[in-house]
């Protein structure tokens, strides 16, 4: 196993209280494998990532409890020193806004480059040249006349080209792209999704995939992690969860979204709000929101059930999964 | 199709590039719309698509008169409102109304929802006399699904969602017969969306309105328009009713598009056609020549960039009665099917 | 039972979303997804603390803040004392600052003068009294002037835009080039009056460039809201959408430069003075005081000492106040 998270707990603390955005969560990856983290805004899915990677602000944030294991070894254990070497050698993330994510001063080469610079100990000369075969790999045309350009003259394509290039520059065993083509346009978005599936398979690196895109999901994920209210809510291979989700939410979820090849009448909407991370509700937390919930939902806390339909492993934390998946 | 209630001739928004500060001298113009057609029938929607910068938010800004055209008409039954008088503008602008992309920064801050709603009520005192307004405002509440009595409260304590709606009240408090829509739901989450969308279903039977639904995502579009128009560069390159665009496109960029959207639908990965466009989408303020979209496109030929391409039915279809006979701006029109047909859609697992 | 959720009354109406803090949430860092950023907003939202709670209103909110900020208390504490002193001096000090004896000149402390006589054998406490009038006067009335001319200059120059912006951006570069010291010997030395109203206009003729700048940049940046858009979509006139969209949304950064500008007045009115061309004579300034006291540094310290340590204190306590001010409205740190 690449990366194991396990009963991960992050909180952060505010004025009006302490939020817990990261209740208990576990997933895995291994080498070559690509892991969907679905969820929308505030369901803890960025601030996992962040956790793992190790740039989590702390505080507010803190994380209370859990493990993660890199490769076998408990990442929370390590000295700060320990942990910076694996960042980016190792692990390296995709973050969605390029342009806020490159540093506008520092021409692209010189930014691509400094990665060699401060883990390889590389010459400046000879990370120019690394920086230009990068930028080759992940097809930025006339990677040597640009390589001395600023982000700023580069479409946002191209940047978050040049982000996956950084993220790859030290050939790492796992990255994470938290929403890498959300801020983009839907034909270059096929374009980055492509060239990023397509490095992975060649590198065979673990991969995790954070979005809200269900459409991104089914086109590139090998298995998914539908995220709640800082809780995995459902964890199934991908074919499976969009055939028959075992959750309500993921079912809510899908059915929501209208679809390309289907002219609907009414969508299905979820009713309710999505939780206050200050006041998770007792028992599930998707309780308030749930056309199955019952008494039980309203004060048991659902444990992630497994609810493995050999061969397929997979999980969903409802009380009432048999409901969900058959009826 | 219904009498049109707007026609769209010939529209231009150029913006001058201008040098120097004390002598300005113009360089050139970003064209950010290049001659835009199209009609909208009463009752009906209007979706239009395109990707960032092909001008579309430009298109909804002239329709509300946010921006004057460079040139071009925009006819509200018949009248041109791009050149009106700033009184008569007033009363033309309480027919046709906008809802906003951000419904963070599309709310006064410093107002009250009350305050928010009423205010179409005080810009135009005839349409609602004073003792009535709080209550027409309530209502207004309570039509697009919030709690009347939040009339007090200040935008920041809603979600998002929630502001949106605060956004649509306002947009229909003057009683619109068109409501111009610029990505309203592209900043929500996914599971507000649908609310979202539904509510704007439910108050176009309601109120009888027209829609001009202007977004980036193809799956909404086609879910609430009836005819749907694809924007590249300024332009419209394809426009025709949403089965003929969905399900029967015969302009390259349309079908790159289309192909393009990732569908929630893992068996559909190993099947699917996919047309990667190579290339960004060139700078409105250097538009090639002929056919805008030859630079990207892979069945450009010399023609194209020679020949500008009309918005018309393309001649190979004129005579056949197929869905392909709709306005398509491209030399090299042929049909090519990249969404799966209804029919064969799996269906989605139902509630 | 479970415990009600904050918006539960809204649950019938099919709502969604959480209450969202304010628009300007900043990110915790430069890796803030947004996701992260929304948490944040999420984090500062007023949901948490509860269903009855008040609507909070951007100088609510910066109440509440300021309320809790020792910075803020301190200054708040010695201005409001000012400005008490300043409107009735006779509540601490009994003399007259006119009454002299010049037999006394330079007399160090003693009972019922605590800080001793100076030059002209003038009581240093009395004087140090009256002299936050004319401080606090001078500082008032020209950041006031400064404010409505320069916001009001900015503010349309920010609204209108083209020629009439660049015609004033022009003119305020101008101002900006003038040294101010040098401008005030220049000018003020023409001037023969002993009041305090040159040494106002002059503070005004040379501080609004700045103000206006502000007013400027924070009217562009309001003006180019959706909200403003929406009002113009409804057929909003210009001076609706000036004085109800954009004025309560442009008016902070004005109104923390302006605070943090007052102590800077003060310390200039002083510094005018003391050059002999600000106030003259009999005006009682701490700055003419200053002055005069210098030549006797060596031999009659708390002299200088007085006054000086007066001043020294309200314009560090205006400037305090405006940084808190400013900490308090600055929608980055919310």
């Amino acid at each position: 196993m690449l990366l194991e998270v396990r009963d991960l707990h992050v909180e952060f603390h505010t004025r009006d209280g302490v939020a817990k955005a990261v209740n208990g969560v576990d997933y895995s990856v291994n080498a070559g494998e690509t892991l969907a983290v679905l969820g929308e805004s505030g369901s803890g899915k960025s601030v996992t990532a962040q956790a793992v990677m190790g740039i989590l602000d702390i505080p507010p944030g803190k994380i209370t409890q859990g493990e993660i294991l890199f490769q076998g070894q408990d990442l929370l254990k390590l000295k700060e020193e320990e942990r910076r070497k694996i960042r980016g050698a190792k692990m390296a993330m995709v973050f969605q806004d390029a342009l806020s994510s490159l540093n506008p001063v520092v021409s692209v080469g010189d930014q691509l480059g400094e990665m060699f610079q401060v883990h390889k100990g590389m010459s400046r000369k000879d990370s120019r040249a690394k920086a230009v075969e990068l930028m080759d790999r992940v097809r930025i045309p006339a990677a040597k006349e640009r390589v001395g350009q600023y982000p700023h003259q580069f479409s946002g394509g191209m940047r978050q080209r040049i982000m996956i290039a950084m993220a790859l520059a030290l050939e790492p065993e796992l990255i994470i792209a938290d929403e890498p083509t959300t801020a983009l346009d839907v034909t270059v978005q096929a374009q980055v999704m492509d060239l990023l599936a397509e490095l992975q398979r060649e590198l065979n690196m673990g991969l995790i995939l954070i979005t809200h895109d269900l459409g991104v999901v089914a086109d590139v994920a090998d298995k998914i992690a539908v995220m709640y209210a800082g809780r995995i809510v459902e964890r199934a291979p991908v074919h499976e969860i969009y055939k028959a989700p075992a959750h309500p939410y993921t079912k809510g979820l899908l059915e929501s979204i209208p679809r390309l090849d289907q002219k609907g009448q009414e969508l299905y909407a979820i009713k309710g709000l999505p939780p206050n991370l200050l006041a998770i509700p007792p028992g599930c937390a998707f309780n308030p929101r749930c056309p199955l919930a019952r008494d039980r939902c309203r004060t048991d806390v659902p444990p992630l059930y497994d609810v493995t339909e050999s061969p397929v492993k997979r999980a969903s934390a409802c009380h009432f999964w048999k409901e969900c998946l058959h009826g | 199709m219904a009498e049109a209630i707007l026609e769209v001739r010939g529209l231009h928004k150029h913006y001058p590039l201008t040098r120097g500060i004390l002598f300005k001298k113009q360089v050139g113009a970003v064209r950010a719309v290049d001659g835009v057609d199209f009609d909208l029938a009463a009752g009906e929607t209007l979706g239009i698509v395109g990707e960032s910068g092909c001008g579309k938010s430009t298109v909804a800004k002239m329709l509300v008169n946010l921006e004057r055209p460079t040139s071009g008409e925009i006819r509200y039954k018949g009248e041109d409102i791009s050149k009106l008088s700033p009184r008569a503008l007033k009363a033309v602008r309480r027919n046709i109304q906008m809802v906003f992309q951000d419904p963070y920064t599309s709310l006064n801050p410093r107002m009250t929802v009350g305050d928010i709603i009423g205010e179409p009520y005080e810009i135009h005192p005839e349409v609602a006399p004073k003792g009535d307004r709080r209550r027409k405002v309530q209502d207004l509440l309570d039509v697009v699904g919030l709690n009347p009595e939040y009339i007090n409260r200040y935008p920041h304590q809603f979600s998002g969602g929630q502001r949106q709606r605060i956004g649509i009240a306002r947009g229909l408090a003057l009683q619109p017969e068109i409501i111009v829509a610029d990505e309203p739901v592209s900043a929500l989450d996914v599971s507000v969306q649908a609310q979202v969308v539904n509510l704007l279903g439910n108050l176009q039977t309601e109120f009888s309105l027209s829609y001009v639904f202007i977004a980036h995502d193809l799956s909404i579009v086609r879910h609430i328009s009836d005819r749907v128009g694809v924007m590249y560069l300024g332009r419209i390159v394809e426009i025709g009713t949403d089965a003929e665009i969905y399900e029967h496109p015969t302009h390259p960029y349309t079908q790159a598009l289309l192909s393009a959207v990732p569908v929630p639908d893992p068996e559909a990965r190993a099947h699917r056609e996919r047309i990667i466009l190579t290339g960004d989408v060139p700078s409105p303020a250097d538009i090639p020549s002929g056919c805008r979209f030859r630079t990207r496109c892979w069945k450009a030929q010399e023609r194209c960039t020679l020949e500008v391409p009309e918005l018309a039915v393309p001649a190979v279809f004129r005579l056949t009665e197929s869905p392909a006979k709709h306005d398509s701006a491209c030399h090299f029109a042929e049909e090519k099917q990249v969404v799966p047909p209804e029919d064969d859609g799996e269906e989605p697992p139902s509630p | 039972m479970p415990e009600p959720e904050p918006f539960e009354p809204l649950e019938s109406y099919g709502e969604e979303g959480r209450a969202i803090a304010s628009t300007g949430a900043g990110g915790a860092s430069d890796l803030a997804t947004a996701e992260a950023e929304t948490l944040e907003k999420n984090l500062g939202g007023p949901e948490g603390a509860g269903p009855d709670k008040k609507a909070r209103s951007l100088w609510s909110d910066a109440w509440h803040d300021l309320r809790r900020n020792p910075v803020f208390i301190i200054s708040g504490l010695v201005i409001l004392f000012l400005v008490i002193i300043s409107i009735w001096p006779q509540l601490i000090a009994s003399g007259d600052p006119l009454d002299c004896d010049l037999s006394k000149a330079q007399e160090g402390s003693q009972p019922g003068h605590p800080f001793g006589f100076n030059g002209q054998g003038c009581d240093v406490y009395t004087r140090t009294v009256y002299g936050a009038r004319t401080s606090v006067t001078v500082g008032v009335l020209a950041t006031v002037g400064v404010a409505i001319l320069g916001g009001i200059l900015g503010g349309l120059a920010g609204f209108f835009g083209g020629a009439w912006d660049g015609f004033l951006s022009r003119i305020t570069d101008v101002f900006f080039a003038i040294p101010v010291v040098l401008g005030g010997l220049v000018l003020l030395s023409v001037v023969t009056s002993s009041t305090v109203w040159p040494v106002i206009g002059f503070m005004v003729l040379l501080g609004w460039p700045q103000l206006s700048r502000i007013a400027r940049g924070s009217v562009i940046t309001a003006k180019q809201n959706d909200y403003v858009q929406a009002a113009r979509a409804l057929g909003a006139s210009n001076s609706r959408m000036l004085l109800r969209h954009i004025t309560p949304n442009a008016i902070a950064p004005v109104i923390v430069v302006a605070t943090i500008a007052l102590g800077t007045y003060i310390s200039l009115e002083a510094t005018l003075s003391y050059l002999g061309v600000g106030l003259k004579p009999p005006t009682v300034s701490w700055g003419i005081d200053i002055s005069s006291a210098s030549q006797y540094i060596r031999n009659a310290p708390h002299m200088l000492l007085w006054p000086a340590g007066a001043l020294a204190i309200t314009v560090l306590a205006f400037i305090m106040l405006g940084d808190a001010v400013r900490d308090a409205l600055d929608p980055k740190l919310r």
